[in-house]
C-alpha cells in the first residue's frame, strides 16, 4: 500500500487524539501509583499481617481516630482480618446466588418465554440493572431491616447473642439478599446477549435428534455459551465487591464476623465490607496519618482483588475456547 | 408404480383444514431434572418481573404519598424538623452541576479515544500495542468500583498544586472536596459507556463513506469532522445517556468528594461561578443517603421523595436511550450502541 | 440423429448453458459463432424471444453408477417394508403454499431422491416429513403421514425423530468432543442416562459405519469442530444413524463439500440403505443419478414425477420433466 504524504494538519490532529487518548493510560497509572503510595505506612508498619485476624478491629480503628498528625508507630496497627472475612463471604454468597438466578432467567428469557412476555422481561431487566444502589439500600433499610428485625429474629435469637452483639435485622442475610439482586441483571443481560448468538443450525441438529426443548438447552446451548457466563460471573463478582453505599446502609455498622456456628441467627448477624468501611470512616481520609493511610490500604487491596478476578476470568476462558469455532 | 399430476388447478386456495400442530413432548416423558429446571427458569423470570414490579410500585406508592412539587423547587431548610421543612433544590442542582461537569469532561476524552483508536489505530506494532493499553485503560475504568475512584480523587485533590480546585482546610491542608473534585472523577464514571459507544457507531460506519471523503481528496481529519462524527451523533447521545444515567446514580463518589452540605455554599471570595465549583454541596443521592436512618436520620419521608425523583429521572434516561435506538434504527440501517437481545 | 425442438412455455430464467455438457453435445442455434450444418438460417422472428432451439447431436448417455451397485440395487429391488407413506400433504407458510398435495411412499432398502429447481418445496417437503417444520410457527401442513402405520401427527416429536433422523446441508457438529456428538442422541433421548462403557461400543459401530471411525479413532475425544467439512458431515451422519433410525433424511448433504468428500458420502448413502430408507434432497441431478433408486421430480410444489430412477431419466413421461433433466431449466 502506497504511503500518502499526510498533510500536516492531519499528522498533528493524530498526535493530538493519541495524547488525549493515552492520558486514560496515565490516569490509570496515577491512580494505582497514589493508592499505593498512601497507602504504603501501613503495609510499612504491619507487613501483609494487616489482613490477618488479631485483636479487636473496632477497637484499632478507634485508636486510630483519636490520634493526630503525628501517631505514634503503634497507632498504625490494624488487623482486618473481619472486614477482609465480610466481603469474602458477602461476594460470594451473593454470586453463589445469582449465577443460577441469572442463568435461568436469560434461559427464560431467551428459550421459553412467550414472544410478548420477552419484550416485557428485556425492559425489566434494564430497569433492574438502572436502579441506583442508594435506592436499594433505602429500601433495604427502610422496608426490609423493620421486616426481619421485628418478625424474623427471634427473642432467643436476640439474648443468646446479647453479649457479644446486638441483632437489629441490619446484617448478613439483607445485604446479600439486595447484592444478588443487584449484580444479576447484569449477568442476566450478557447471557442473554450470548445464547441469542448460538447459532440456530445447533438448535435445529439438537431438535431433529429428538431432545425436548429443556434438554436441547441443557446439553447443547448452555454448553456453547460457558464462556460468556464466566465473563458475566467476573463482571458480576467485581461489581459486587465493589458495592459500598448499599451495604454501608443495610448491614449493620459494627466490626463483626458473623459466626456460621450460630445457626440461623448467623443470617442476622452484622457484617462489614471493606468498601462499606472506606465509606463509613470516609472523613478520615486525607485526615489523620493512621486512618488515612488504613483506608488507602483497604482501597489498594480492592483494587488488586478487581485485577485479580478480571485476569483469572480471562484465564478461565482460554480451555473453553478450544471446543467453539470462536470464544 | 409410477405417477405423475398434470398441470395443477391454477386458483386453488390455500389448505381446506385449519392449521394444525402434532402432538408435542409431553413433560411426562421428560427426565425428573428436565421439568424442575423448566420450573426454575420459569420462576426465576416471574421472580425478577415481581422484584421490579415491586420496586416501582412500592415507589409510587412513597411518591405518591410524600413528593410534593413544592419540593422540588424548596431550599433545605437546616432545622431541627427535618421532616416538616424545606425541600431538596440544592441537592437536585448539585446532582445537575455535576452531570453537567461529568460530562464536559468525559465526552471529549472519550470521543478523542474512540476516534483515534478506529481511525489511527490499526499500524505497526507499536501502534496496535498503545491502542491495546488504551482499550485496556478504558475497561480498567470500567471495572473499578465508584469507591475507589473517589478514593483515588481525593488523593489526587489533595495534592497542594491541585488546590484551585477546592478549598483550604485548618493547618494549612486541602480538604479536596468540592464539585471541581467530584465532578472530575464523575467524568471517569461516564468515560466508559460513552466510549464504547462511540467506538462502535464508528467501527459500524461502512469503510466505503471513508474511501469516498479520501477519494475526493479530504484528509482524514477533515473526513473525521465532516462525515464521520456527523453520523454517529446518535451513538453519541446514547453513550452521553447512558453516562448521565450513571453519573446521578452514583452515590459514593458523592460522599466522599463532596461532603454533605445541605445547601450549596460556594467557596467564599473569587470568580463567581468558579467558586460555587470550588465549594461543596450535595446531590439528589447523598440526600437521599443522609436522610436516611444510615446518615444523619431523622427523615425517611424526604429520603422517599427524593428517591423517587431519582428513580424517576433513571426511567426517563432508559427510556431516551430505547427512543434514541429504534429512532436510529429506522432512519438508517445502522444500529446504535448496546446489544442485550 | 435426434433433433429436438421446442418453445418453452414458461419465461426461461437465462441459465447460462452448458456448453460442455458430456451427455450430449447441444448446438444452440441463436449463437452466431455455431458451427453445426443443421442449424436453421435465422429464428423466427414472430416468436417472442427469446427462443432457444436445442439441437442434439446424439442421444444423451444417462449417467450410471458403477457395476456393484447395480447388482446391490437389483437385489433389493424386491421392495423392503414400506416405512413412510405420504398421503395428499400440503404445507404451507402464512398464505404461500409451499408444497401442494404430494402422495410418496418410501421404503426401506431404497434411496429416494427429490429433486428439481431451487425454491419448490424439496426442503419443506423433507422437513415436514420429521416434522421440524413445526420451528417455525407460521407454517400449516394438512394430510397424512405415516410412519410404520403411526400417524405422525399423534406421535409425540421427540419420539418422532428419534425413529427419523436428519442430516443438514450444512454440517452442524456440536461444540463438544466427537465422542460426545454421536453419543449425543444415546444419552439424550433415553429416559436415564446411559454410562460410559454402555454407550462406547455404540458410538464406535455408528462411526464405523459412517465410515469415519479409522480416521478419528486415535483421539475420539477431539473437539469435532477441528474436522474438516468432510469428516464433520461424516460424523453428523454417524450422530444421526447412531440411535438406529428407521428413516433418513439429508437435506443436500453434499453440497457444502468438496468432490471427494462428496464421492465419500454417496457410497456411504449405498451401504446405509440395506438398514434404513433414505430420503435425499439434491439439485445435483448427476448426484441423484449415481445414488436414486426412486426419484420424485418436484416443481413450485407439486409432485410432477415419481418413478423408479431410471425410468425417470431416460424416458420420464412428464414434458416439464424431461425438461429439467435434460438441463433446460432449473
Amino acid at each position: 500500500m502506497q504511503r500518502l504524504r499526510k498533510p500536516w494538519s492531519d499528522h498533528r490532529a493524530e498526535l493530538l487524539l493519541g495524547a488525549v487518548s493515552l492520558s486514560t493510560g496515565l490516569v490509570v497509572l496515577f491512580m494505582i501509583a497514589f493508592v499505593a503510595a498512601r497507602a504504603w505506612p501501613t503495609f510499612a508498619h504491619n507487613g501483609l499481617g494487616w489482613l490477618g485476624p488479631g485483636g479487636s478491629l473496632k477497637v484499632q480503628v478507634e485508636n486510630m481516630l483519636a490520634t493526630s498528625t503525628k501517631p505514634p508507630a503503634s497507632a498504625y496497627h490494624v488487623r482486618a482480618w473481619p472486614i477482609v472475612y465480610g466481603t469474602l463471604l458477602i461476594t460470594a454468597l451473593a454470586v453463589l446466588l445469582a449465577l443460577p438466578l441469572a442463568v435461568l432467567s436469560a434461559v427464560f428469557i431467551v428459550e421459553l418465554a412467550p414472544t410478548a412476555l420477552r419484550r416485557t422481561m428485556i425492559r425489566v431487566v434494564r430497569l433492574l440493572a438502572s436502579v441506583p444502589s442508594v435506592i436499594w439500600g433505602l429500601l433495604g433499610i427502610l422496608v426490609l431491616v423493620p421486616f426481619v428485625g421485628n418478625h424474623l429474629v427471634t427473642a432467643s435469637e436476640r439474648t443468646s447473642l446479647q453479649n457479644t452483639v446486638q441483632l437489629t435485622g441490619a446484617g448478613l442475610a439483607i445485604a446479600v439478599v439486595l447484592l444478588t439482586l443487584m449484580i444479576t441483571p447484569i449477568m442476566v443481560a450478557l447471557t442473554c446477549d450470548a445464547l441469542a448468538t448460538v447459532p440456530p443450525a445447533w438448535r435445529e441438529g439438537a431438535a431433529a435428534l429428538g431432545v425436548n426443548r429443556v434438554r436441547a438447552i441443557r446439553a447443547v446451548t448452555l454448553r456453547a455459551v460457558r464462556p460468556a457466563i464466566v465473563a458475566a460471573t467476573v463482571l458480576a463478582t467485581a461489581r459486587a465487591l465493589g458495592e459500598a453505599i448499599m451495604i454501608s446502609m443495610v448491614s449493620g455498622s459494627v466490626f463483626f464476623s458473623p459466626r456460621p456456628g450460630d445457626g440461623v441467627a448467623f443470617l442476622f448477624e452484622p457484617v462489614r465490607t471493606l468498601a462499606s468501611t472506606i465509606v463509613d470512616f470516609r472523613e478520615g481520609l486525607g485526615g489523620a496519618p493512621a486512618l488515612n493511610s488504613t483506608l488507602y490500604a483497604f482501597a489498594l487491596l480492592l483494587l488488586f482483588s478487581v485485577f485479580v478476578l478480571s485476569l483469572a476470568g480471562y484465564l478461565v476462558k482460554l480451555p473453553l475456547r478450544k471446543y467453539q469455532v470462536r470464544g | 408404480m409410477s405417477s405423475f399430476a398434470s398441470e395443477p388447478a391454477l386458483g386453488a386456495s390455500g389448505l381446506s383444514s385449519a392449521p394444525r400442530r402434532g402432538r408435542g413432548s409431553s413433560m411426562r416423558t421428560w427426565r425428573w431434572s428436565d421439568r424442575l429446571i423448566w420450573l426454575a427458569a420459569w420462576t426465576a423470570g416471574l421472580l425478577l418481573c415481581a422484584v421490579a414490579a415491586a420496586i416501582v410500585l412500592y415507589m409510587g406508592y412513597r411518591g405518591v404519598q410524600y413528593l410534593r412539587p413544592s419540593l422540588l423547587f424548596s431550599h433545605p431548610q437546616p432545622s431541627g424538623n427535618q421532616a416538616g421543612s424545606g425541600g431538596f433544590l440544592d441537592p437536585l442542582l448539585g446532582t445537575a452541576l455535576l452531570t453537567f461537569i461529568g460530562i464536559l469532561l468525559a465526552a471529549p476524552l472519550a470521543i478523542c479515544s474512540a476516534l483515534w483508536i478506529v481511525e489511527y489505530g490499526h499500524g505497526g506494532r507499536t501502534r496496535q500495542a498503545l491502542t491495546r493499553i488504551v482499550e485496556s485503560s478504558i475497561e480498567i475504568v470500567a471495572g473499578t468500583p465508584d469507591i475507589l475512584i473517589a478514593v483515588f480523587g481525593v488523593a489526587i485533590f489533595q495534592l497542594h498544586f491541585l488546590r484551585f480546585a477546592s478549598e483550604g482546610s485548618e493547618g494549612g491542608g486541602v480538604t479536596g472536596r468540592s464539585f471541581l473534585a467530584a465532578g472530575a472523577m464523575m467524568s471517569l464514571i461516564a468515560l466508559p459507556p460513552l466510549f464504547v459507544a462511540t467506538r462502535d457507531g464508528l467501527q459500524a460506519v461502512p469503510t466505503h463513506m471513508r474511501e469516498a471523503a479520501f477519494a475526493l481528496g479530504k484528509t482524514r481529519i477533515a473526513t473525521i469532522r465532516r462525515v464521520l462524527l456527523p453520523s454517529v451523533r446518535p451513538n453519541i447521545a446514547t453513550g452521553v445517556t447512558l453516562g448521565i444515567s450513571r453519573i446521578i446514580a452514583d452515590t459514593a463518589i458523592v460522599l466522599v468528594l463532596l461532603g454533605d452540605e445541605l445547601r450549596l455554599s460556594p467557596h467564599p471570595g473569587g470568580l463567581p461561578v468558579l467558586n460555587v465549583l470550588r465549594g461543596a454541596g450535595s446531590s439528589l443521592t447523598s440526600y437521599v443517603y443522609d436522610n436516611s436512618p444510615a446518615g444523619e436520620g431523622g427523615a425517611p419521608q424526604k429520603a422517599y421523595a427524593a428517591a423517587v425523583v431519582l428513580l424517576l429521572f433513571v426511567l426517563l434516561l432508559n427510556l431516551a436511550v430505547e427512543w434514541i435506538a429504534r429512532h436510529q434504527a429506522r432512519s438508517s440501517g445502522s444500529v446504535a450502541a448496546g446489544g442485550f437481545v | 440423429m435426434n433433433e429436438l425442438e421446442y418453445a418453452p412455455q414458461a419465461p426461461t430464467r437465462g441459465t447460462t448453458p452448458r456448453a460442455h455438457s458430456p451427455r450430449a453435445h447441444i448446438t444452440y442455434v441463436d449463437d452466431p459463432l455455431s458451427t453445426s450444418p443443421q442449424a436453421p438460417a435465422e429464428p423466427d422472428p414472430q416468436i417472442v424471444p427469446p427462443v432457444r432451439t436445442i439441437v442434439l447431436d446424439r442421444a444423451p448417455e444417462p449417467v450410471r453408477p458403477p457395476a456393484q451397485r447395480e447388482a446391490v440395487r437389483r437385489a433389493l429391488e424386491a421392495d423392503g417394508p414400506e416405512r413412510l407413506r405420504l398421503e395428499d400433504v400440503s404445507v404451507a407458510y402464512s398464505a404461500k403454499t409451499a408444497v401442494r398435495s404430494v402422495s410418496l411412499s418410501i421404503h426401506q432398502g431404497e434411496v429416494l431422491a427429490l429433486i428439481g429447481p431451487s425454491g419448490c418445496g424439496k426442503t419443506t417437503l423433507l422437513r415436514t416429513l420429521n416434522r421440524l417444520t413445526e420451528l417455525t410457527p407460521s407454517a400449516t401442513r394438512s394430510g397424512r403421514i405415516v410412519l410404520d402405520g403411526h400417524d405422525i401427527h399423534d406421535l409425540e416429536d421427540t419420539a418422532l425423530r428419534a425413529r427419523v433422523a436428519m442430516v443438514f446441508q450444512q454440517p452442524n457438529p456440536f461444540p463438544m468432543s466427537i465422542f460426545d456428538n454421536v453419543a449425543f442422541a444415546l444419552r439424550e433421548q433415553s429416559r436415564r442416562r446411559p454410562r460410559r462403557p454402555e454407550l462406547e461400543p455404540l458410538v464406535i459401530d455408528a462411526l464405523r459405519r459412517a465410515g469415519l471411525y479409522d480416521e478419528v479413532k486415535d483421539d475420539l475425544h477431539r473437539p469435532a469442530l477441528r474436522l474438516s467439512g468432510g469428516q464433520q458431515q461424516r460424523l453428523c451422519i454417524a450422530r444421526a444413524i447412531a440411535p438406529r433410525p428407521e428413516v433418513l433424511l439429508m437435506d443436500e448433504p453434499c453440497s457444502a463439500l468438496d468432490p471427494i468428500s462428496t464421492g465419500v458420502i454417496e457410497e456411504l448413502i449405498h451401504e446405509l440403505r440395506r438398514e434404513l430408507a433414505v430420503v435425499i434432497v439434491t439439485h445435483n441431478l448427476a448426484q441423484a443419478q449415481r445414488v436414486a433408486d426412486k426419484v420424485a421430480f418436484m416443481y413450485l410444489g407439486d409432485l410432477v414425477e415419481y418413478g423408479p430412477a431410471q425410468q425417470v431419466f431416460e424416458d420420464p413421461r412428464a414434458p416439464r420433466t424431461r425438461d429439467y433433466v435434460r438441463g433446460a431449466f432449473g
